[in-house]
């Protein structure tokens, strides 16, 4: 099994972190795994966006061109990653900053108010791990205790962290088992 | 410390070389590799190791030069432009037969070119770079548990031929995180009687230089190190052969390409095309025979580069002109997708020839 | 005045730039672009760009320009007036640029009295490539290759440009400014302008530094920066005329 996924958003919404997460937790599970960021001058401010892939076989390309798993944070990455969905795979749109329809068909689609879910846990700076959980929810690609495995051990020096985003990360899971 | 670790490309690098002794870098900032050079800045004080800032890669190769003929373990890197400035320096190392380890992460050229990934400085990492006759010893990995383990050979091989080694890697590899694991070195720290440490006791001076002004002693010295080359070319080939025993067409690709390609590889396969792929670690000394036993028995070989063509001179050096070499490049920063390639390979198969 | 300073200079085009909010790089070019319109030599003007975050001021100001090497711009611009004595010739560079890997080519451009004019951006850091240490870099002061603080033990003191190039004879004026308030933008304006009128008499080698911020990796916000600026950098770069011929200072 081969999960391809591009995660995409505004420089700043810790789009980097989440996919670092992913290939962290995947890692744990003893499967191969990749990242890379797209680099460059639109890094302030701009769109931002990093492949991961967690496989069950050995990794070719680290660079995803046709992924099967896209996070759209915003709406210029809705634009610009789902035309390049593998059919079949799957789609998690940000509702709260995009309010716009995707227009595959031949893809599942998952919509997640990620902000406002992090407003109400009182923590802007959770919205990533939101997402994260609705992602784990949605695709079944890792287990959700080995992201929180991964969180321990890139947090290690900061324990107090945790809590938050934990919840933050159960409530995105949660609200795709609820909605989807 | 056997336990994997998650670390980008560049980060991995700097860790490589602290496990592989080297407690002397010296530095300049340049996208896409200064996540070393800032890693080098936090990790060298705890190991009570040194960093250092240059003003330039001139100077940052100088140093090495330095370091390293004082006898330390020692490393430099850059990206392309900051590269040819520390060819003048390249070639005095060489010159001197000092070991150093240089790591090149390429971006886009020619002159300021971009920041995105490239491979475009083959030529110049392999057929000299710098004045004179000498070669550096170049390998390029492909992973980043490759650019651990290359690293840490790196300064082992610097050190049994007293000769310049360069890590060859692009934008990509060095921005990319993969599980890592770190080995020890092989050799460790090894003594370096010949270095100049002061004489403490020696007797005789040790000096450290590449200007012979007697054409029979520059010769006999060039001679020399022809030699030693020789024994570089015999004994550190390095390769990686996938699938190649049935393939019809044979892809060669390093470095990032070499992932790449292998996507494309695995889709060719999965469609019945025999299709196999040759990866050289080391680019110099180039695997030729090697390469040429592995192409044998296909009909074809495809060269996968981030440039216009450099490594394909290499390939058909080695294959001769029995077979056709065909040539797949992107340029500038851009990188092919798997499926760019597996159209090539398709295009290959049935006979209409690539690019 | 008001309408002059809202106006876009014809030295400038039309295109919005690349820096980040606050940043002082966009107000310097208006600066330099105000004083080639009122000095009227746009069309003999030759500016060469540095490698830095001004990398891309060829597509700000509106004459003809070079992208030099990183470091080499003094040299780009000797090449340059050496091939058109007439024309208006200058660099402009950042504190890597010009003070680290082109320390050599500032100090000879200098030194040969070379009749270009230099704009040199002092904003204690590397910018373009995400916020290392620059020789200008404060002591203390944290960056992502000084990230215990700049310790003068192993690095040295920042280097102080101005004052150094000033001992060069060749160097015929040089001063320091800040644009971190409209009085302060004046006097900017006026020690460009006089930089490039020394050039214009043929007198010789003709510099401005101008403290500047860098809030993206500072990590500050633009007030805050200005502040810091003011605070910490002032004091060790004073401003003022280091340099002046004496019949301009009259
Ligand atoms: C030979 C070479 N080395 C390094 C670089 C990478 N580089 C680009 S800009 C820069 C420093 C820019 O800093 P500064 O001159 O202070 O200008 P700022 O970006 O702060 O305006 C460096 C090191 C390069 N382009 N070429
Ligand atoms: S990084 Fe700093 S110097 Fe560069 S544009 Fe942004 S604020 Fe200005």
């Amino acid at each position: 099994m081969t999960h391809e996924m591009i995660m995409s958003g505004f420089g700043g919404q810790g789009i980097m972190l989440m996919g670092q997460l992913m290939t962290y937790a995947g890692m744990i599970e003893e499967k191969n795994v990749s990242w890379i960021p797209s680099y460059g001058p639109e890094m302030r401010g701009g769109t931002a966006y990093c492949s991961v892939i967690v496989s069950d076989e050995p990794i070719g390309a680290p660079m995803v061109s046709e992924p099967n798993i896209v996070v759209a944070m915003n709406l210029p990455s809705l634009h610009k990653f789902e035309p390049v969905i593998h059919p079949g795979g799957a789609l998690i749109i940000n509702s709260s900053l995009i309010d716009q329809e995707a227009k595959r068909t031949d893809i599942k689609i998952f919509k997640i108010p990620a902000n406002d879910i992090a407003d109400e846990l009182g923590n802007a700076k959770v919205t990533n791990m939101v997402v994260l959980g609705a992602i784990v929810a949605a695709t079944s690609c890792i287990e959700l205790e080995s992201v929180l495995k991964a969180f321990t051990k890139m947090f290690a020096k900061k324990p107090a962290l945790l809590e938050i985003n934990e919840k933050a990360l159960r409530r995105g899971a949660e609200y795709i088992q609820k909605n989807c | 410390m056997a336990e994997k670790v998650l670390m980008k490309g560049n980060e991995a690098i700097g860790e490589a070389a602290i496990v592989a002794g080297c407690r002397h870098y010296f530095g300049y900032p340049i996208t896409p590799q200064t996540e070393l050079t800032e890693y080098m800045s936090r990790r060298m004080p705890k190991v009570d190791g040194v960093f250092l800032q240059a003003e330039s890669e001139v100077a940052a190769i100088n140093m090495v030069y330095g370091a390293a003929g004082a006898g330390a373990r020692v490393m430099t890197s850059s990206s392309s432009p900051g590269i040819s400035l520390k060819q003048e320096g390249i070639s005095y190392i060489a010159g001197a037969e000092l070991p150093c380890v240089i790591v090149n992460m390429m971006r886009g050229g020619p002159g300021l070119g971009s920041i995105q990934p490239a491979q475009g400085d083959y030529f110049q990492a392999t057929k000299g770079g710098g004045h004179g006759d000498y070669h550096n010893i170049v390998l390029a990995p492909n992973s980043v548990q490759e650019l651990v383990d290359i690293t840490v050979l790196s300064f082992d091989l610097a050190d049994q031929y007293r000769n310049p080694v360069m890590i060859l890697g692009d934008g990509a590899l060095g921005q990319m995180m993969e599980p890592a694991e770190f080995h020890s070195s092989n050799t460790g720290l090894v003594k370096k009687p010949w270095a100049a440490a002061g004489m403490r006791g020696r007797g005789k001076p040790n000096i450290i230089n590449s200007l012979y002004l007697q054409p029979e002693a520059l010769e006999q010295h060039n001679i020399h190190l022809q030699r030693k080359y020789a024994l570089i070319k015999e004994n550190e080939i390095r390769y990686e052969e996938i699938k190649t025993e049935d393939a019809e067409l044979v892809l060669v690709a390093y470095g990032i390409t070499s992932r790449i390609a292998r996507s494309a590889m695995e889709r060719a396969r999965a469609e019945g095309m025999k299709v196999g792929m040759f990866r050289p670690i080391s680019l110099w000394p180039f695997p030729e025979q090697q390469l040429a036993k592995s192409a044998e028995n296909a009909s074809a070989l495809l060269t996968l580069e981030l440039s216009a063509g450099q490594m394909i001179e290499d390939v058909r050096l080695s294959v001769g002109n029995i077979k056709p070499v065909h040539f797949y490049g992107r340029t500038g920063g851009m990188m092919p997708s798997p499926q760019e390639i597996y159209q090539e390979i398709v295009n290959i198969m049935n006979g209409k020839g690539g690019k | 005045m008001t309408e002059k300073l809202f106006a876009r200079p014809k030295s400038l085009t039309d295109v919005s730039t690349h820096y980040c909010p606050g940043c002082h790089h966009g107000i310097i070019h208006r600066l330099i672009a105000e004083v080639i319109d009122e000095l009227d030599v746009q069309d003999k003007t030759i500016g060469v760009a540095p490698v830095g975050c001004s990398v891309l001021c060829y597509d700000y100001f509106n004459f003809d320009m070079i992208e030099a090497a990183h470091g080499r711009a003094p040299a780009t611009a000797t090449g340059v007036k050496r091939v058109h004595p007439d024309a208006v010739v200058f660099s402009y560079q950042g504190d890597g640029d010009l003070a680290a890997i082109g320390t050599a080519e500032i100090v000879h451009a200098a030194a040969r009295g070379e009749k270009i004019t230099t704009v040199f951006v002092n904003n204690a850091i590397y910018g373009m490539t995400g916020g290392q240490m620059a020789p200008t870099t404060l002591v203390n002061q944290v960056t992502t290759t000084s990230p215990y603080g700049r310790n003068p033990n192993f690095t040295g003191m920042p280097i102080k440009m101005s004052e150094m190039l000033a001992t060069l004879d060749g160097a015929k004026y040089i001063a320091r400014v800040a644009v971190n308030n409209p009085v302060n933008m004046i006097k900017a304006k006026k020690a460009i302008k006089q930089a490039f009128e020394i050039q214009l008499n043929g007198l010789g080698f003709a510099l401005v530094e101008v403290l500047s911020i860098c809030p993206t990796n500072w990590g500050m916000s633009p007030l805050e920066a200005v502040e810091w600026m003011e605070k910490n950098m002032v004091p060790y770069y004073p401003l003022g005329v280091f340099k002046v011929p004496e019949e301009v200072a009259k």
